[in-house]
């Protein structure tokens, strides 16, 4: 398995291809003020896979993310859904998308909607897979299920408004929601970054049970390239918009070829720990 | 919910302002309760009588009488006369006839007018008085002397048969009729205007309409500057270039002088006060769409609208449930801004003559109008626009306290 010059992709040839882009560019305004947020980025995700963006504050992850899930159009380049060029023109297509593409947002407290109470956002979960109206007992079942899959009580949770919850129960919640809607591909920015250390540690443990469970392809975003290393399969390294380095998340975080990962590498004290226990 | 109403009646600034805007709305509902009829009714003869009670001479006569000895009875009978210009009149006469000036004492009434009777007779032609003058100070003279009289007045009536006067009754000085007794008393608070109707009738009904135009140019504006700022903003593109362009035609056309050439076009007779409230309405959405456009802008980018995209939202749902709370207590001060803003624009309007035709309901800006016309301002008659002026005042003020209120509120950076 070979890697990775500027933008070029490793390719693992047993699995299928899920999301793929190939020159996808994002600029936002023009003239002076011109931001190149994604910078000619080429990518391969298959699926099932744990696939993480690790990269500084302002390096485009939340943009390509948003580019990924169709909020934003690229200003050029391609997305490939399944190996064909993915159309969301229309409504209708683009409905059909998000049936099986859901994210978790980075920041948890813009998340919600703060005049609708937190059933709203599960209720639209149980409408989009279908659950009918009428059937009460059907909804409540269904979720506290998702509920207690992230650890939270449902009957303390109905009745209230986001601003009655903390940033944790918020994140787990936006997780029911994807347990509710089991969607093939899973964009999660930033799931754990207001979160404490122990709670993050669940989080992430939910995200895992959920891909085993469902199979999805996760693509998680974070800045911390400890984590990516202990959670990912393959990773991308993102500095400035670019993709500098990609591959298997062993190879490219135990023998880091470009001097951004390495200093990036260098910024975690425990990355260095884990290896020096490894190589013993 | 509940608790926002809280803080909004929490703070001091709305709650002074929506006193104001009540106790005006009262006056509104239970002022014609109290004294009904048609405001523009003309029940004077002459224009601008002053404020004041009006008791009826006629039926004063026939009413039963009662006897007082007042001791300034007849000092307030001559000063009553006696105007403080008329005072210095008698110096001014005095000294050009030869009255040293330290002897007069202005406010000596008694003295003064000692001085006035020795000396004064009209046939002296002092030098250099006009002979408008010399009438002013006969007249004077004449009513100084009925002040003066002590004789009782004889009222007569004619008996047509015999042809001849028949006494009905003597009226001596020291006669005083209780004012409940006599049958038509009128009180006019406010006095009346140039046409001879009641001004605080008129005024409580010109409050209405004014507010009642306010109320629909406000909404007008209000709704159609919601639409378009929802529209630009959350849809963009082509959407957002054809509105932004109507709206920057809208802004570079000063949206005063477009109602008047639109009031002037309509011509006067269809000029009715629903007409003026449409058209104000129509020319001054321009800032409402502009900041709604803005707000918009900035929230369709929220994670929470992605996360509506994401469910399956369709547009007009997600504008009404993710964009339009957010924008609601914004949206609710603009439109308070409208409406004192379009009371405004009417009172210009009617004051230039181009207002809602003037035979049917009163509006303040008509009654400022009137008044204007008929040189209220020039005669000393106050009491015909200054009320008015005085309510357009209070509205615009209760509305933008309560506006200033609602901003601390809504707007924490503001807060102290
Ligand atoms: N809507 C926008 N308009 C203009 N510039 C934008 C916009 N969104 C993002 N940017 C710019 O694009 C760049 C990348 O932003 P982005 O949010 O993708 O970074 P990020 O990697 O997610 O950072 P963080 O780790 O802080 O979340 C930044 O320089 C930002 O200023
Ligand atoms: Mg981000």
């Amino acid at each position: 398995m070979t890697k990775t010059g500027n933008n070029e992709i490793y390719s693992t040839e047993e699995k299928a291809l899920c999301l793929s882009g190939k020159g996808v560019t994002k600029v936002f305004g023009s003239g002076d003020k011109k931001c190149i947020a994604v910078n000619n980025v080429n990518f391969k995700f298959h699926e099932g896979e744990f696939v993480s963006i690790v990269g500084e504050s302002g390096s485009g992850k939340t943009t390509l993310s948003k580019i990924l899930l169709g909020l934003l159009n690229p200003t050029d380049g391609e997305i490939f859904f399944k190996g064909e060029p993915r159309d969301i023109s229309s409504i209708k297509k683009r409905k059909e998308y998000w049936k099986g593409t859901q994210a978790i947002f980075q920041d948890p407290f813009s998340s919600f909607n703060i005049f609708n109470k937190i059933d709203t956002v599960l209720l639209d979960c149980l409408k989009m897979r279908g659950v009918k109206r009428s059937d009460k007992q059907e909804q409540v079942r269904l979720m506290t299920e998702a509920c207690n899959f992230v650890n939270l009580k449902f009957a303390e949770l109905t009745n209230k408004y986001p601003f009655e919850l903390s940033g944790g129960q918020m994140q787990r919640l936006m997780i029911a929601r994807i347990f509710l809607l089991k969607p093939k591909i899973l964009i999660a920015d930033e799931p754990t970054s207001m979160i404490d250390a122990c709670s993050r540690a669940t989080i992430l443990d939910m995200l895992l049970k959920l891909r085993e469970e469902i199979g999805m392809t996760i693509i998680f975003i974070t800045h911390d390239i400890g984590l990516a290393y202990y959670i990912s399969d393959s990773v991308y390294i993102m500095e400035h918009g670019k993709i500098v380095e990609s591959g298997l998340a062993d190879e490219v975080i135990l023998n880091p070829k470009a001097a951004y990962t390495k200093r990036l590498i260098n910024d975690v004290p425990k990355i260095h720990e884990a290896w020096d226990l490894d190589t013993v | 919910m509940t608790n926002t109403i809280k803080q909004i009646f929490h703070s001091p600034k709305f709650v002074v302002g929506f006193c104001i805007m009540a106790f005006i709305l009262l006056s509104m509902i239970i002022y014609p309760l109290v004294n009904p009829g048609n405001p523009l009714e003309m029940i004077g003869l002459g224009s601008f009588q002053k404020p004041g009670t009006y008791v009826s001479l006629y039926d004063s006569i026939d009413s039963s009488s009662t006897i007082f000895k007042l001791p300034d009875a007849e000092n307030n009978r001559i000063s009553q006369k006696l105007k403080d210009e008329d005072r210095i009149a008698i110096m001014n006469w005095l000294i050009d006839y030869g009255v040293s000036e330290s002897d007069i004492n202005l406010s000596d009434t008694n003295s003064l007018l000692d001085l006035w009777w020795k000396n004064y007779d009209s046939s002296i032609l002092v030098e250099g008085m006009t002979k408008a003058k010399r009438n002013y100070y006969m007249r004077l003279n004449k009513s100084l002397e009925s002040a003066k009289r002590t004789e009782e007045y004889v009222v007569s009536h004619t008996d047509k048969e015999l042809n001849e006067l028949e006494t009905v009754r003597t009226i001596e000085n020291t006669d005083y009729v209780n004012i409940q007794d006599v049958a038509n008393v009128k009180r006019l608070p406010l006095g009346t205007d140039n046409f001879g109707r009641d001004v605080l009738k008129e005024l409580v009904s010109a409050c209405g309409t004014s507010l009642r135009i306010g109320l629909i140019a406000g909404a007008i504006a209000t709704l159609i500057g919601l639409t378009f700022g929802l529209l630009a903003g959350y849809v963009g593109g082509i959407v957002d270039d054809i509105i932004m362009f109507i709206t920057n035609i809208f802004t570079v056309i000063p949206s005063f002088v477009l109602l008047l050439l639109i009031s002037y076009s309509i011509g006067q007779d269809q000029r009715g006060a629903s007409t003026i409230a449409l058209v104000i309405g129509f020319t001054s959405w321009v800032w409402t769409a502009r900041a709604v456009r803005a707000q918009v802008i900035s929230l369709r980018k929220r994670d929470h609208v992605n996360l509506s995209k994401l469910s399956g939202h369709s547009l007009i749902r997600i504008i009404i449930t993710d964009i339009l709370p957010y924008i609601a207590s914004y949206v609710v001060m603009a439109f308070i801004l409208q409406i004192s803003t379009a009371i405004l624009a009417e009172a210009q309007l009617s004051m230039l003559g181009l207002g809602p035709k003037t035979t049917e309901v009163p509006t303040l800006g008509l009654m400022m109008n009137w008044s204007m016309l008929y040189a209220a301002h020039l005669n000393g008659s106050w009491w015909a626009y200054f009320p008015v002026l005085l309510t357009i005042a209070l509205i615009s003020f209760s509305l933008n306290l309560m506006n200033t209120g609602l901003d601390q509120v809504f707007n924490p950076t503001l807060r102290d």
